[in-house]
């Protein structure tokens, strides 16, 4: 048996935090992939990376901004959206993305997650979705599939889930997908799309929580998680949102769908602008 | 005529990539995606621990030679500690 | 755009557009607020105005976004402005303890009115004194400011960003009902006549080693990078050390926070500011703020007319609270009272501070305190 060539730096070192990796997230987390791709999208994205701002809020998704080696803004929980929004609106020349995970971004979050959208304010919006409040030790939260099991749902979740699609769409969004962390390369062209997308765009990423999810709902390990995904994920193209069947629901006998939901471009944000005389 | 003899036009000129693992070992957690994605199957557990008591990958016995550069170890690693480049002479085709 | 921006002149204005000019001309380039009684009218204005000066103007969907947006309008290098009453101030509280933990420059105009909760949306309360200082969790410096007419609504606000670009932190304007819709003369002196005091910028350029949250001077105030500036820099509300990464342990929370009380503590005389009026015999001290000084000034003159040596102390800043003015001016009087339109915030503090008792004109809000129960408690203790 021989080894892989040890070395002490990955090609993305200059764009991460190298000086704080290890990261904190659990073995088997699916978060620093998304994190990976969104690094990879700002590399790819041929713009200025000084151009790029990362603001996140409260959670285990929202230590990302952390770990970026960009201008980053860790904020309180929930409001990560209208703080990019002031951001964005004083500097429109900067490229702000927002990067949260779904507790963050729609319990507490969730009334500036719509008003954002229906703005159609130009900000780029990473969801990470593993339907749980990780951080806190796995609480369910508005994307627990219903009946699934959580430190504060011991009987079984008794709340349907929110379908994040249909809701970005319903509010206006210029662009909303949803990905999981095993579809990568789709993920890193997804947050491609979005950046050269004007007006808000809306990536949700199914990721796997081995604590705080799968532990209590039998799933043993971030790697039968990401097999979950490969073998019940199906691929929509121009699907409609509406369907019911686009809220997760983890039992056997359903598929979890995936892909691009919305692509289109109604014009974006812009503040009351008033002709000099 | 049977259809297997055919051969591409272009086989000459195509190269199957090839690739080098590497990995920055303290940063791996052992959570085991980049030894059961790859198509080629070139990694494995292996018995050296890092300094936090984490398996990380070894080449597999007989699969020094295998990695065709698909990136894929790189894309779905977490930690930013497995990655893999081009052998020389050897770059992605097209 | 100065000569939009600085509407030089004598106008007829009432408080709340006072306030939204005094914004302008002090170069307010972002306002994110939600409507609510009596400071509607601030946004009302800045909703007209802003685009006239290219600002921006933003009606955001509650308080809690109003905060973060101007905060974040704020990290990208603007002066950023939001306005509200009570229940709102309540509401952004959280967003406040961020402002000071990033130590971002912002003002809040806090037009208070009868509380607690809904209360009394179109009457005057001056209840939120104790919230300015002490509103969000924590421990940390506020500073707060109490406008007494609509030049100082125009005044102070000018002030209040220079107050917040200089010492890095979110800045408090205490108006209240009475002043902000009430409608006096306001003076604007010419563009050049005022000072814009400015953010500190690093002196290292981009790329160098630079520790973001490390106090360069004894003022404790470090420089500001903005986003976009090359910097590379992380802001993070949870407890950090001089490079902005996340520390969390016990030490490096206590030199954090204690540096941020420290700022507003050693810059003290730069912050406070009182008005004195025949406080230099008074051996009956008057102390108030906001529209209640109105009242206990009269209160005051009528009580010199009638041989008694009274005097006010009005106290334009609330926080940092003007603890010498009122020891020393304590010192020589026989009593000490204290006019407000609330149960005994400031009482509180004046007795903190005096170590002694200290007879109250109060009421709970929704009408302003007259002269005369001023008047009487001065005749009482004469």
């Amino acid at each position: 048996m021989t080894s892989p060539q040890m070395v002490d730096r990955h090609p993305l070192d200059d764009l991460i935090r190298a000086d704080r990796m290890p990261h904190i997230w659990c073995p088997g987390c699916g978060i620093g992939i998304a994190m990976r791709c969104y690094a990879q999208g700002i590399l790819d994205s041929g713009m200025e990376i000084d151009r790029h701002v990362v603001v996140s809020g409260i959670g285990c998704s929202g230590r990302v901004a952390g770990y970026m080696n960009i201008d980053s803004y860790h904020t309180t929980h929930g409001r990560a959206i209208p703080f990019a929004t002031g951001i964005k609106l004083a500097k429109p020349e900067l490229m702000v993305t927002v990067f949260s995970g779904d507790g963050d971004l729609a319990a507490i979050g969730g009334n500036h997650l719509i008003h954002a959208a229906r703005r159609n304010i130009d900000i780029k919006v990473i969801c990470i979705n593993n339907f749980n409040f990780g951080m806190t030790g796995g609480q369910f939260g508005p994307t627990s599939p219903k009946g699934s099991l959580a430190s504060t749902a011991p009987y079984g979740n008794p709340e349907m889930p929110f379908n994040l699609p249909y809701l970005l769409a319903a509010a206006g969004a210029n662009y909303v997908s949803r990905w999981t962390t095993l579809h990568a390369r789709q993920l890193k062209e997804a947050v491609l799309d979005a950046f050269r997308k004007p007006g808000f765009t809306f990536i949700e990423v199914l990721a796997p929580c081995p604590v705080g999810y799968g532990k209590s709902n039998n799933i043993n390990d971030g790697l039968e998680e990401m097999e979950l995904y490969r073998t019940r994920c199906q691929l929509v193209q121009d699907g409609d949102v509406r369907d019911e069947d686009l809220v997760i629901d983890m039992r056997e006998d359903k598929p979890i769908f995936i892909g691009k939901f919305v692509d289109r471009d109604r014009p974006p944000y812009q503040p009351v602008q008033v002709q000099s005389e | 005529m049977k259809v297997f003899d055919r051969k591409p036009l272009n086989i000459d000129k195509v190269h199957i990539p090839r690739g080098n693992v590497y990995l920055i070992v303290d940063r791996c957690k052992g959570c085991e995606l980049c030894i059961h994605f790859c198509p080629q199957q070139v990694l494995e557990v292996s018995g050296g621990m890092n300094a936090k008591g984490y398996h990380y990958p070894a080449i597999a016995p007989g699969k020094e030679n295998a990695c065709v550069n698909c990136e894929f170890c790189t894309l779905i690693c977490s930690e930013f500690a497995i990655f893999t480049l081009p052998v020389n002479g050897a770059a992605n085709d097209g | 755009m100065t000569d939009k921006r600085v509407l030089t002149g004598r106008h007829f204005m009432n408080g709340d557009e006072a306030c939204a000019e005094g914004a302008i001309a002090a170069g307010c380039h972002f306002f994110g607020g939600y409507p609510i009684t009596p400071s509607t009218e601030v946004a009302e204005h800045l909703a007209r105005r802003l685009p006239e000066v290219e600002g921006v103007f933003v009606q955001m969907e509650d308080e809690l976004a109003s905060m973060a947006a101007i905060l974040g309008a704020s990290a990208a290098g603007a002066r950023a402005m939001t306005a509200t009453s009570g229940p709102g101030l309540s509401l952004m509280m959280e967003n406040i303890g961020l402002g000071m933990m990033l130590e971002i420059p912002s003002v809040i105009i806090d037009v208070q009115r009868g509380s607690p909760s809904t209360g009394l949306p179109t009457m005057p309360g001056q209840s939120d004194v104790m919230q300015a200082r002490w509103g969000s969790h924590g421990d940390y410096g506020s500073v707060a400011y109490s406008p007494w007419s609509p030049q100082e609504m125009f005044d102070l606000t000018i002030h209040c960003f220079n107050v917040a670009d200089r010492y890095r932190l979110p800045v408090l304007l205490l108006s209240d009902e009475v002043i902000g819709h009430m409608v006096e003369r306001v003076v604007i002196p010419p563009p050049e006549q005022g000072s814009r005091w400015q953010r500190k910028h690093p002196l290292t350029p981009p790329g160098e080693p630079f520790e973001p949250f490390r106090a360069t001077d004894p003022g404790l105030v470090p420089p500001m990078v903005h986003a976009g500036e090359g910097y590379k820099i992380h802001y993070t509300g949870l407890t950090h050390d001089e490079r902005g990464y996340p520390d969390m342990n016990a030490s490096t929370h206590h030199k954090l926070v204690t540096r941020l009380v420290n700022k507003v503590r050693v810059n003290r005389d730069q912050l406070v500011l009182v008005e004195n009026y025949d406080t230099q015999d008074a051996d009956i001290l008057v102390i108030s703020f906001g529209c209640t000084a109105r009242s206990a000034r009269q209160a005051v003159r009528e009580a010199r007319q009638a041989g008694i040596r009274a005097g006010l102390l009005r106290l334009v800043s609330l926080w940092p609270f003007p603890e010498q003015q009122v020891q020393a001016l304590s010192a020589q009087a026989k009593t000490v009272i204290v006019a407000e339109m609330n149960l005994g915030q400031v009482s509180l503090e004046v007795q903190r501070v005096t170590g002694r008792p200290v007879k109250g004109v109060f009421h709970a809000g929704g009408a302003m305190i007259p002269p005369a129960p001023i008047l009487e408690a001065i005749r009482e203790s004469a």
